[in-house]
C-alpha cells in the first residue's frame, strides 16, 4: 500500500469509531497538557524568584566590611585583628575598576523623622545619586540625590512611599522642609512603592547623601559598598578586581568580604530548575499512561475489527500493510493527541498568566519538545503490539467474526 | 496446463483431543475457465476447500498448483501476492468495510496492492458502470440494498481481473430475485473466461453450474465432469 493511502485508511479508521478515538485524543492530550502546564508552573516559578533578586538590583557585586572566610596566615592578621572598616574614599576608589559601571556607598543608620507636628522612627540610608538606578527603585515623584561631590553632602532626602504618605498625607511632599534627626532637610523625592526587598523596607526609608548619614550618625563607616559589574559576564571579574583593589588600599590585608548575588540566583536558579524537571518527570507519568490508553484502544480496535483484519488479508493485504496501517492509526492518534495537548497546554498556561500577571508561567521549549515527542513515542511503542497482532490474525479465523 | 490442481490434499483440524478431517485425500483438477459448484451439508469441508483454494488456509499435507505453481509452500507474503492478483473473493455476507464508500469499498483491492489513484480512480469508474452502481458510488454500505452490497463486492472482487473467483454462498443473505441477479452477474464474469467456483447448499443454484462437486465429511462425493463407473 502506498504511503498516502496507508495515512488516509488510518485517517478514515479512526475517525469511523468517533467514540474510542475521542478518549484516546483526550487522554494523549490531557498529558501533553499536563507536562506544558506544570513545566510552566516550574519554569515560571524559576523565573519569578529569579526576577524577584533580579529586582535587588542586576549584576550587583557587594562589598561588606569584614572577612568571613578563613584565610592562611597572614603577616598582617598578626599585627591587627580588627578589620579596617570601608570608607567613602574606599567606595569613590572602586568607581576607577574597569569591569566596574557603577559604584554607591551605603551607611546606614536609625533617627526620627518629623514634619508638621508629626514624628516617627525611620531607617536613614546615606548614600550617593547612583544608590537608586544600582538598586533599580523607581522615583514616583521628584527627582534622586544630586551629582555632587560624595563628600559635600547637601541637606536634601528622598523618601519611601510609606513615610511620605504618614508625614503628608495627601500634601505634596516635594519640596517641604523635614527634620532627620537634627538636621533640616528639603525633600526632592519620594520612592515609588515595592515593598520589602533584602531585609530592608524601602518604603519606611529615607535616603540622603552619604557624608549627611555619617555626619548625622557621627562615623566614617560604610555599612555596604554596592557595585554595579559592567556585564553578568563580567560580575566574577568586577568581584575580583574590586577585591584586589579594596585589598591594596587596606595594606593587603584581605578584611573585606565581597559576595555577589549571581551566585545566590544561581542556586535558586538550579533548584528551581531541578524542580521543574522533576514535575515534568511526573506529567511524564501521565503520557505513558496516555500511551497504554492507546495500546489499550488499539487492541479494542483490532478485536473490533477482526473481520475487517480478514477481509484485507484475503483481498491481498501482506503482514506488513496491516502492521503499517494500524500503527499509522495508533501514531495519528497519538499526534492529534499531542497537538491538541500543546495547544490546550498552551491555554493553560495564557490563563495562569492571565490570573497571575506577575508570575511567568511559559513552557520552556525543552519541555514542549520533550513532552510532544514522549506522546508521540508513546504512541508508538504501544501501538506496535496491536498492530503486531492485527498482522498475524489468521485470516479464516478472521473473516468468520463478521 | 489446468488453473487448479489439488492432490492429495489432507486437512486437520484439532478439536480439543479430537482430531476432525475437514478434508482428506481431496484430488480435484478444475480448467481454466470453468463454473464449478461444490455443495454438501454443512461440515462436510466445502468451505474449507474454498479457504484453501483461496490460499487462506494451507492443507497439512498435499500439494496445490495454481496456474501450474505449487502455492502451499509459498511464503504467506507471496501468497498475499497471489492472493492479490489472481484470486477474488465474494462472501455471502459481502464484507464491505463499512466506513468506506461503495467506489472506495471497489478500490480497495488496488489501494492494498499499491496501485497509483489515477488508475484506481479510472478502473472504480468503469467498474461502478459495469455493475450499474453510477449513482451509489459515494453510497456506505448501510445506505445500499442487499443486492446492491453485493455488486459492489463483485466488483471488487474482479477490479484486480483475477483468473479465479471463489464465490462462498454469494446469494444466501439475499432474496430470490436479487440472488437471481447477483448470479447473472457472475456466470456473465464466467462467459468473458474468469473461472468461477460458487459454493452453495441450494441445488438449484448448484445446477446451473456446468460442473457439480458434491461433499461429503470432507471427501468428494460427486464429481459430475467424472461421472461414478
Amino acid at each position: 500500500m502506498r504511503f498516502a493511502d496507508t495515512l488516509r485508511f488510518a485517517r478514515d479508521a479512526a475517525t469511523g469509531y468517533p467514540m474510542r478515538t475521542t478518549l484516546s485524543v483526550l487522554a494523549m492530550s490531557i498529558g501533553v497538557a499536563a507536562v506544558v502546564v506544570l513545566t510552566a508552573l516550574g519554569d515560571g516559578a524559576r523565573r519569578y524568584v529569579v526576577g524577584q533578586f533580579s529586582s535587588i538590583g542586576t549584576n550587583l557585586v557587594i562589598v561588606l566590611p569584614g572577612r568571613s572566610g578563613t584565610g592562611g596566615f597572614n603577616p598582617a592578621n598578626a599585627i591587627t585583628t580588627t578589620p579596617r572598616d570601608l570608607s567613602v574614599d574606599d567606595a569613590a576608589s572602586l568607581q576607577r575598576v574597569p569591569a566596574v559601571k557603577r559604584v554607591a556607598p551605603l551607611a546606614v543608620g536609625t533617627s526620627e523623622i518629623s514634619f508638621g507636628g508629626r514624628l516617627r522612627e525611620v531607617m536613614v540610608a546615606g548614600s550617593t545619586s547612583d544608590f537608586i538606578p544600582i538598586r533599580n527603585f523607581e522615583l514616583a515623584q521628584g527627582q534622586g540625590l544630586p551629582e555632587e561631590d560624595w563628600n559635600r553632602g547637601s541637606s536634601v532626602a528622598v523618601i519611601g512611599s510609606k513615610i511620605r504618605e504618614e508625614m503628608f498625607g495627601s500634601e505634596p511632599a516635594v519640596g517641604q522642609l523635614i527634620r532627620v534627626g537634627d538636621r533640616r532637610l528639603r525633600v526632592v523625592g519620594v520612592l515609588k512603592s515595592v515593598g520589602q526587598g533584602l531585609g530592608m523596607n524601602t518604603d519606611e526609608l529615607v535616603i540622603v547623601p552619604v557624608s549627611l548619614a555619617q555626619a548625622m550618625f557621627n562615623s566614617n563607616t560604610l555599612f555596604r559598598i554596592l557595585v554595579e559589574a559592567k556585564s553578568r559576564e563580567a560580575i566574577p571579574d568586577a568581584k575580583e578586581q574590586v577585591m584586589n583593589l579594596i585589598k591594596q588600599r587596606h595594606r593587603g590585608e584581605e578584611d573585606v568580604t565581597v559576595i555577589t548575588q549571581d551566585a545566590v540566583l544561581a542556586t535558586f536558579d538550579k533548584l528551581l530548575g531541578a524542580l521543574t524537571l522533576g514535575v515534568a518527570g511526573i506529567a511524564a507519568i501521565s503520557l505513558a499512561v496516555a500511551g497504554i490508553l492507546v495500546m489499550n484502544v488499539m487492541l479494542v480496535a483490532v478485536t473490533q475489527r477482526t473481520g475487517e483484519i480478514g477481509l484485507l488479508k484475503a483481498l491481498g493485504a501482506t503482514a506488513r500493510t496491516i502492521r503499517l496501517a494500524f500503527l499509522a492509526e495508533a501514531a495519528m492518534l497519538s499526534a492529534v493527541g499531542a497537538l491538541v495537548g500543546y495547544l490546550l497546554g498552551q491555554l493553560g498556561a495564557f490563563a495562569l498568566r492571565q490570573a497571575f500577571p506577575v508570575f511567568p508561567a511559559y513552557p520552556p521549549d525543552w519541555a514542549v519538545i520533550a513532552g510532544l515527542g514522549t506522546a508521540l513515542g508513546t504512541g508508538l511503542l504501544f501501538g506496535v503490539m496491536p498492530a503486531r497482532r492485527a498482522a498475524r490474525l489468521d485470516p479464516v479465523q478472521a473473516l468468520m467474526k463478521h | 496446463m489446468a488453473l487448479i490442481e489439488l492432490s492429495g490434499i489432507e486437512r486437520v483440524f484439532q478439536l480439543g483431543d479430537t482430531e476432525v478431517h475437514a478434508l482428506s485425500g481431496l484430488d480435484l483438477t478444475i480448467e481454466a475457465g470453468e463454473y464449478v459448484a461444490v455443495m454438501g451439508p454443512s461440515g462436510s469441508g466445502k468451505s474449507t476447500l474454498l479457504n484453501l483454494l483461496g490460499l487462506l488456509d494451507r492443507p497439512n499435507t498435499g500439494t496445490y498448483r495454481l496456474e501450474g505453481r505449487d502455492v502451499t509452500t509459498l511464503s504467506p507474503d507471496e501468497q498475499a501476492r497471489v492472493r492479490s492478483e489472481r484470486i477474488g473473493f465474494v462472501f455471502q455476507s459481502f464484507h464491505l468495510v463499512p466506513r468506506l464508500t461503495a467506489a472506495e469499498n471497489i478500490a480497495l483491492p488496488m489501494t492494498l496492492a499499491g496501485i497509483a489513484a489515477a488508475e484506481r480512480n479510472k478502473r472504480v469508474t468503469q467498474a461502478l458502470q459495469d455493475f450499474g452502481l453510477e449513482h451509489r458510488a459515494d453510497h456506505r454500505p448501510d445506505q445500499l440494498s442487499g443486492g446492491q452490497r453485493q455488486r459492489v463486492a463483485i466488483a471488487r472482487a474482479t477490479i484486480m481481473q483475477p483468473a479465479l473467483i471463489l464465490a462462498d454462498e454469494p446469494t444466501g443473505n439475499l432474496d430470490r430475485q436479487t440472488g437471481e441477479e447477483v448470479m447473472h452477474l457472475l456466470e456473465a464474469l464466467n462467459g468473458k473466461g474468469v473461472t468461477l467456483v460458487v459454493v452453495t447448499h441450494d441445488q438449484v443454484l448448484g445446477a446451473r453450474s456446468r460442473r457439480q462437486l458434491a461433499m461429503e465429511d470432507g471427501r468428494l462425493k460427486v464429481d459430475s465432469a467424472r461421472p461414478p463407473g
